[in-house]
């Protein structure tokens, strides 16, 4: 995923908030955007598994990156959202944002790549940060984000 | 030419072929005289020459060119089988399924010529070249020898065609310049399914010498297979008959080509050669009056011919036309006419179904929430119900297949083993048309392969030691399929050694799996299940067969994959059961509906017994394990509240709400809050992203949209 395309390109990202931070997820993976609704929860599983959901006749499994990335668990608000993403390994999976905010267009010249700090736990899911009007972007390496924890 | 488009139908059918091949040598191992097995070798092998010609592939039509030769010699009489022969008879089957898998993969055949195999097979004929020749004179011969028994009037239909001016010209320029003119009549064999593509390869394989003119029916009506078993062609060419009749009888389904050659007189007097045969006809029916010959005697007019074969007909009915008739009734095909269908397709019809069963779901809960459904909206609904139902129940029947395609490759198998481990064995199996969800039979194959090595390596002992335990010489091992209501049960069975389980827990114990003190309190049965480990296996040696270890986790793995479960019996000394349960469908299934705190459950009907209403007093305890007593079993109490991890609502003074579950015959009783109902529910996997948790075996979305989850009661028991 991480992959950086050469000069010029340029590569959109979809701007979402958990907390108080901006994240980025690339537009390619994103499905579709929905607004919260009931999660049948499944048992005996990790807790960042929140549970399973109907989009369209499909059982979608839904996870939250918050508790993922060991933040506060998710307060569930009118501007909740859960993002379906389709990943080419794990499939179609959801996963539950504070807030979705905009689309943004990054050059790849503003697009610095993580140097990698073990220390920090959050930048494992991360694959670089991305500049722009708004601010700072944290870009999520989606694959870490999905990976099962082992 | 393309033949690509026919590439599916000729692997379909060169499986099928091979199958057939496979089966009939062993049969004929068995007994090697019998003339009728020798005859369908012989066809089978015929039939993939030609097929392989057609389709271009040179090697695999040498190698069935030298296998044909092989049967013929034997049908003549001339060799008899041996074992060394049918050794090498298999080989050869190896090897052109090898050409199969090639050519399905690359659509080219590979380039392995197999040479020895040949070369095998022509010592066996044990002959030089002179010889050679003789034998394919004889091939072609024999065939030859039938047809002029059989040949009827039927059969030489090419001289009934009726040629227009035009046509008759163009027959006479290609006489003036020395070329022949032949008429063909081809029949196709009766249980052809794609009679119009066959008629094509014909056409091909005869274009390739010869040029057609006239064919009967219009090559229009053969496309559109508008036409019985038979059809005629007259064709000009600078070959020689032989030579196109061979052509057009290497296309496979082509049961016979009836050749002539059409005298240019003939073709000038179409008409009186016509009349010739109505009468001919008639005086062949004694019953036949004479008016109706001489009527068609005064027709008038040489350019009419075309309209005489009607006037006869019409003056003469009850004689030409009745026998054809009862000729073509005759001929109608009696095997059930069939379909090919990608099961791609069929897995989005059954896709389809599930949608339209989750929306009359949805149809039936939005009746009932409204509150104010009339009763006509009830009566359609119910309807709908029935209508779905059947629908989705046909739907899985045209999946369902015999599990015969997968198990008849097993007796060659088993021979095979039999020669490599030096232990004489027997396979007997039944229930081999059992049927189930095409998927499940494609994907059993292996898992059983693994059994029935399984059995034949590691159950049956050496002939020395049966004969020392008073045994059979010969080992038995039987493969038995069956319907259990909603499963299918498949047992392999062995009258080997059976499980020797203190072998199996000392080597656990070796390998580390478990502890001394562990092994100390393991029970039979638990012993057994450590079979199923990674990485287990007790085999002494390490052989091709079996002893790698990767065995027994992979069959059961297998197994459950297909939501099915795998149980082991033993006997010390008296031999093993491996019993596999499937279930009948996949996709959607009849399901109770639960409430346990908040959330609702299904449980799968076919697992479930009785449901029971338990007061809290009549529940004892049983080595601190919740049990009750039901007519007379003591049956151990699940309380899923505390599994799922959900807060019961109920009050614990109420009486308790207990589903029995069974799973072979075992019981357990899963308590629950609340029933809901029975519903029809609609199997989603939940992803191989949650696949940790075991006791939920997948989703369905209910009625309102929402989610509920499908409880495996297999693994609570």
């Amino acid at each position: 995923m991480g992959e950086i395309k050469a000069v010029g390109e340029s590569t959109q990202f979809i701007v979402i908030k958990l907390g108080d931070e901006q994240y980025g997820i690339d537009i390619k993976y994103i499905d579709n955007i929905i607004r919260m609704q009931h999660i049948t929860r499944v048992p005996k599983v990790d807790a960042y598994l929140k549970g399973v959901i109907n989009v369209r006749g499909e059982v979608i499994p839904v996870m939250s990156i918050r508790i993922k990335m060991g933040l506060e668990p998710d307060v569930e608000t009118k501007s909740s959202r859960i993002i379906i993403l389709k990943l080419e390994q794990q499939g179609t999976i959801g996963v539950i944002v504070d807030e979705v905010k905009e689309v943004v267009t990054l050059d790849n010249d503003n697009i610095e790549k993580m140097s990698y700090d073990s220390k920090d736990e959050k930048a494992s899911f991360l694959f670089g940060v991305g500049k722009c009007e708004g601010g700072l972007i944290s870009l999520l390496d989606l694959n870490s984000v999905v990976l099962e924890n082992v | 030419m393309d033949v690509s488009q026919y590439l599916e139908i000729f692997l379909d059918e060169t499986n099928e072929h091979l199958q057939n091949l496979n089966t009939q040598i062993l049969s004929l191992e068995q007994n090697p005289e019998n003339m009728d097995t020798i005859n369908e070798i012989f066809r089978a092998a015929h039939s993939l020459k030609g097929m392989a010609g057609t389709m271009g592939y040179k090697r695999m039509q040498t190698l069935t060119h030298d296998m044909e030769n092989v049967f013929s010699e034997v049908r003549n009489g001339n060799i008899k089988v041996n074992a060394d022969m049918i050794d090498v008879l298999f080989q050869c089957l190896d090897a052109l399924e090898e050409y199969n898998t090639n050519i399905r993969e690359s659509s080219d055949e590979g380039t392995n010529d197999n040479g020895a195999l040949i070369k095998r097979l022509n010592d066996i004929m044990g002959g030089g070249s002179g010889e050679e020749s003789g034998k394919a004179a004889s091939v072609s011969d024999a065939p030859k020898a039938n047809e002029a028994e059989t040949s009827s009037k039927d059969s030489e239909k090419f001289r009934e065609i009726k040629l227009n001016e035009n046509q008759q010209n163009v027959l006479k320029e290609a006489d003036r310049q020395g070329k022949m003119v032949y008429g063909l009549t081809i029949k196709v064999q009766e249980s052809c399914i794609l009679k119009a593509a066959r008629a094509f390869l014909v056409f091909k394989a005869i274009e390739e010498t010869s040029e057609i003119i006239v064919s009967d029916p219009s090559s229009q009506d053969i496309e559109d297979e508008k036409f019985d078993l038979y059809f005629s062609l007259i064709v000009i060419s600078e070959e020689k008959l032989d030579k196109i009749v061979n052509a057009a009888k290497n296309v496979s389904e082509i049961e016979d080509v009836v050749g002539g050659v059409l005298n240019m007189n003939d073709v000038n007097s179409a008409k009186e050669q016509e009349e010739e045969e109505s009468e001919a006809s008639q005086e062949a029916v004694p019953q036949a009056s004479v008016t109706p010959a001489k009527a068609a005697d005064e027709t008038p007019a040489q350019a009419e011919a075309v309209q005489v074969q009607p006037t006869v007909q019409d003056q003469a009915p009850v004689v030409t036309p009745a026998p054809a008739a009862k000729k073509t009734t005759a001929n109608k095909p009696v095997v059930n006419r069939t379909v090919r269908v990608d099961i791609e397709k069929l897995d989005t019809l059954m896709n389809l179904v599930s949608e339209l069963i989750i929306a009359k779901n949805s149809l039936v809960s939005a009746s009932t929430m409204s509150g104010n459904s009339s009763p006509a909206v009830n009566e359609q609904i119910e309807y709908l119900e029935s209508v779905t139902t059947s629908l989705h129940e046909s739907v899985m029947k045209v999946r369902m297949v015999p599990i015969e395609s997968t198990v008849n490759k097993f007796p060659r198998m088993v021979r095979d083993l039999q020669k490599k481990l030096g232990k004489k064995m027997e396979l007997y199996m039944s229930g081999e048309e059992t049927e189930l969800d095409r998927t499940v039979v494609d994907q059993i194959g292996d898992p059983l392969m693994h059994l029935l090595r399984n059995s034949a390596d590691h159950g049956l002992e050496s002939a020395e030691v049966r004969r020392e335990r008073g045994k059979p010489e010969v080992g038995s091992i039987f493969l038995d399929a069956y319907q259990d209501g909603n499963n299918v049960v498949i047992e392999v069975r062995d009258d080997g050694n059976g499980i020797d389980t203190k072998a199996v827990k000392n080597k656990a114990i070796e390998r580390g799996i478990i502890t001394p003190e562990q092994g100390e309190n393991m029970s039979e049965k638990e012993v057994i299940d450590l079979l199923f480990n990674a990485g287990f296996s007790t085999a002494k040696v390490v052989s091709d067969v079996s002893g790698r270890g990767v065995g027994l986790d992979v069959v059961k793995s297998m197994i459950e994959s297909l939501s099915g479960e795998v149980e082991v019996k033993s006997k010390l000394g008296e031999g093993s059961t491996w019993t596999i349960r499937l279930p009948l469908t996949l996709a959607i299934i009849q399901a109770l509906m639960v409430d346990i705190g908040d959330e609702k459950y299904a449980i799968s009907l076919g697992s479930i017994q009785t449901i029971e209403d338990i007061a809290p007093s009549d529940v004892k305890l049983v080595q601190a394990k919740e049990v009750i007593q039901l007519r007379d079993l003591v049956i151990p109490l699940v309380r899923l509240s505390e599994i799922l991890d959900i807060p019961s609502k109920k009050n614990p003074e109420d009486n308790l709400v207990v589903v029995i579950v069974k799973k072979g015959d075992k019981q357990a009783g899963l308590v629950v809050d609340e029933l809901i109902g029975q519903q029809e529910i609609v199997i989603k996997s939940l992803g191989k992203y949650i696949s940790k948790c075991k006791i939920i075996s997948g989703a369905t979305v209910l009625g309102d949209g929402e989610v509920a989850l499908i409880l495996d009661a297999n693994t609570l028991i």
